[in-house]
């Protein structure tokens, strides 16, 4: 129960904490304004289609009651789709159709649900179940993510993504995030997922962990993590180093899927991720955001070489 | 980055505010430290009788004018006569006066003393002291008694010891000295005789239910930089009773002017007072750090005892969650809930909490079904918990259980919101995290009661608003507070290790 570390040993490691993240990077670097840029996910996606960061596409919105059965004519299209609160937090209110066939809708679980359950969740939506505050809120529908072969055996009942922390428009760290049984589907660490520590430099895995504690092959699979690299990691980087210019914030985590025809799509922006990527990555954030913070920011930089500066300053 | 000067400046501010304001009320107030302070009221009754001889009267009667007390009230009570009191730097007195007076009359003067809380020290005297020539033989005899004292003691302290003791002996000038004067008189002429500062006045001991009480002749000297008081007559000046000078320079204590047979005569009696009472009657009105607080009606100062715990239980709030880490729902929902445990005591409060929570879980999840709009779900939610109120009030009181009637106090939207929120915690994250956070909330929420229902916050909480100043700043500096959460020395524990 008490098994604590010393503080200073922490400070020694260059660990941030969740004060000194809220207090000193996103209270100080982000803009409260820019905040709708990332949590309303339509404002989100329409942002990144002006600035040309790829996205899974826009398949429609429910803004209304009296819409919710539009979403069933889309699906007559797509046959499987992605309904997602547009103020939604954390993961929350998604709910992804693999496919429609005799039984009904199946869940990415494998479940299957009927048709008054998608219109439910889509009311709730609609009615700000989800969203902060229990703000009114629409319903965004996107197309289905096919998943890269690159990461078969590596993520249980959820898709893999990649979470990438941009400080100052510069790649910083990075994680992928495996769902297991135990975070049923989900990708979030303290629920269970498994989260694998990135190379910046190389987009090759260093280590994994889950439940805070290191681990080398899945618990579902039993994969090994050791010989995990994302391919087009370069893309990867660009995509995510884009984000800064396209939301205006300084300290923002981007989660990043890879699609087997589209390459990297960026699924999501976040103003406030969470610090669980330290512990996959087995070391603190603060040296490299000290590192970017100590550089001369009057004239931006490019995409590229922010990226290329990345790569050589951060390779572990 | 913006300056950190005026942030620290409004700390600063708030810290210097807060400390002065409590000083203020405790040491000029006398706003005691702890609630259940009593202090002792000293109440004396002073009965003026003289015979009128048919002619106009004026009675006066010098007041006490002791450092070492302070009035707290006073009264005179005289049939058909103007009462006048004069306070002045020097000497204070209460003058009655009636144009025609015959027959016995009566007159009364009461007041009310309280011990000073910072005595004034006494001025020493200002003027070198010179002794009046008595006659002879007494001055002979008196000369005698100071060289013989003088020769048997070291310092000042001794000489006045020495000579209390020989005014007690049967020494034979002594003998011959009392019989024109009292020892009161032949010590102060020793004194003077010897170049010791020393003076008799008349004072009275004050002891409970005493009546008919007479002022006693006392002396005061000055000795080792101080006045200190000796009663010559009756011997040692026991400690355990205090005394109160009444009468000093002034030549006489009372003065009848037309009327005989004058006589005053003292009753005393003792109370204690709560000391918060008593320094809230005797601040001014419109004093500045009061705010007027105390002169409102007992309803709302009720209001403000419960108001002023607020403050405690955000700084509780702010410490467990910034400080410590703890993980609750709503933030500032545990202080609410808090302040019903107030009015609930602990164990039935969190009995009832339970209670409410998971009963209105149990329906919640019906509700849910329905698939209700979010707006009238929670509507729903208030009835339905102001049903469980009802129906565990209902059923407490028939089984006698009356400790449980008291699950009226919970607030019932934000019952009904924590509910909302638990259940939808529950259907995303599972019954795990209702547990954390539902318990989190609960750890938040009894600790905050603990606080806030300790008698000595409660006290301060309403009787020094500089404390509030202090919350304020501490909130303000843990604001800022950008090191690791206690709870974090553990989640990143496997960081530091290998």
């Amino acid at each position: 129960m008490f098994d604590f570390v010393s503080p200073f040993k922490l400070r020694e490691r260059g660990i941030m904490g969740m004060n000194q993240r809220n207090f000193s990077y996103i209270g100080r670097y982000n803009d409260r304004a820019l905040y709708p840029n990332v949590d309303d996910k339509l404002k989100t996606k329409n942002l990144a289609i002006e600035s040309g960061i790829s996205v899974p596409d826009l398949l429609g919105v429910v803004r209304f009651q009296y819409e919710v059965n539009r979403v069933f004519d889309i699906l007559n299209e797509h046959s499987g789709f992605c309904i997602k609160p547009a103020k939604g937090s954390g993961g929350k209110g998604i709910l992804v159709i693999l496919k429609t066939d005799e039984n009904g809708y199946m869940k990415a679980s494998g479940e299957y649900v009927p048709r008054e359950e998608v219109v439910r969740h889509i009311t709730n939506i609609l009615a700000g179940l989800f969203s902060l505050g229990g703000a009114a809120d629409v319903a965004v529908i996107e197309a289905l993510i096919q998943f890269d072969p690159t990461f078969k055996g590596l993520s249980h009942e959820g898709v893999p993504d990649i979470r990438v922390i941009i400080f100052q428009g510069y790649p910083m760290m990075a994680m992928l995030r495996l769902a297991t049984h135990a975070s049923d589907g989900k990708a979030n660490l303290h629920q269970g997922a498994v989260g694998v520590g990135i190379d910046i430099a190389t987009g090759k895995a260093k280590r994994a962990v889950q439940f805070d504690r290191p681990i080398t092959h899945h618990p579902d699979t039993g994969k090994s993590f050791a010989d995990v690299a994302i391919g087009n990691w370069d893309r990867m980087l660009t995509l995510a180093a884009g984000c800064y210019e396209m939301s205006g914030l300084k300290y923002l985590g981007a989660d990043i899927v890879l699609d087997k025809e589209k390459g990297p799509l960026v699924l999501e922006l976040n103003a406030r991720p969470g610090l669980a990527i330290q512990i996959a990555n087995g070391m603190g954030m603060l040296p490299r955001l000290k590192h970017l913070e100590s550089l001369d920011h009057r004239r931006t930089a490019s995409i590229e070489d922010r990226v290329a500066y990345a790569k050589t300053h951060f390779n572990d | 980055m913006t300056s950190r000067t005026p942030f620290l400046i409004i700390v600063f501010a708030l810290i210097v505010a807060g400390i002065s304001s409590i000083y203020y009320r405790h040491v000029e107030m006398g706003v005691p430290l702890t609630a259940g302070e009593q202090i002792d009221i000293w109440q004396i009754e002073a009965e003026i009788e003289f015979t009128g001889k048919n002619e106009p009267v004026n009675a006066k009667l010098t007041l006490p004018k002791d450092p070492k007390f302070e009035l707290v009230d006073e009264f005179t009570a005289s049939p058909a006569y103007g009462v006048h009191v004069f306070r002045e730097e020097d000497k204070s007195e209460v003058v009655w006066s009636k144009r025609q007076v015959q027959g016995k009359q009566t007159l009364y003067y009461q007041a009310s003393y309280k011990h000073t809380l910072n005595p004034v020290k006494e001025p020493a005297p200002a003027d070198e002291v010179v002794a009046e020539l008595w006659s002879e033989p007494y001055q002979s005899s008196a000369q005698t008694l100071l060289n013989s004292a003088i020769e048997k003691s070291g310092n000042q302290q001794f000489l006045v010891l020495q000579i209390l003791n020989v005014i007690k002996s049967d020494d034979q000038n002594v003998a011959l000295l009392l019989s024109k004067y009292s020892k009161t008189e032949i010590f102060v002429q020793l004194m003077q005789m010897a170049k010791i500062p020393a003076m008799m006045v008349r004072g009275l001991v004050l002891e409970d239910s005493r009546r008919n009480q007479q002022l006693i002749p006392l002396l005061k000297v000055y000795i080792n930089n101080d006045w200190q008081m000796f009663d010559v007559e009756n011997g040692e000046l026991g400690d355990e009773l205090p005394i109160l000078v009444w009468q000093q320079d002034s030549p006489s204590l009372l003065d009848v002017v037309g009327g005989r047979n004058s006589k005053i005569l003292f009753s005393i009696s003792h109370s204690t007072q709560s000391a918060l009472q008593e320094a809230n009657s005797s601040a001014t009105e419109g004093d500045f750090f009061d705010f007027g607080l105390y002169h409102l009606p007992i309803d709302e100062q009720n209001l403000f005892k419960g108001i002023l715990l607020l403050p405690i239980g955000a700084l509780v709030v702010v410490f467990l969650r910034v400080l410590i880490g703890l993980k609750c729902s709503g933030t500032f929902m545990p202080i609410l809930i808090a302040t019903s445990f107030i009015q609930t005591e602990l164990v039935n409060g969190v009995v009832g909490f339970l209670l409410i929570v998971s009963i209105g879980l149990i329906i919640r999840s019906y509700l849910s079904h329905l698939n209700l709009l979010l707006v009238s779900r929670i509507s729903a939610v208030v009835i339905v918990v102001i049903g469980i109120i009802v129906l565990f009030t209902v059923i407490a009181f028939r089984m006698g259980l009356t400790e449980a009637l008291t699950i009226t106090f919970f607030p019932m939207i934000i019952m009904a919101w924590t509910i909302e929120r638990m259940s939808i915690l529950w259907e995303e994250e599972g019954g795990k995290e209702v547990l954390i956070q539902g318990g989190g909330s609960l750890i938040v929420a009894v600790i905050a009661y603990l606080m806030m229902d300790n008698y000595l916050i409660r006290h301060w909480a309403f009787n020094f608003l500089g404390v509030h100043a202090l919350i304020m700043a501490a909130i303000l500096l843990m604001g800022q507070y950008t090191g690791y959460r206690l709870l974090e020395l553990r989640r990143f524990k496997p960081l530091a290790e290998d």
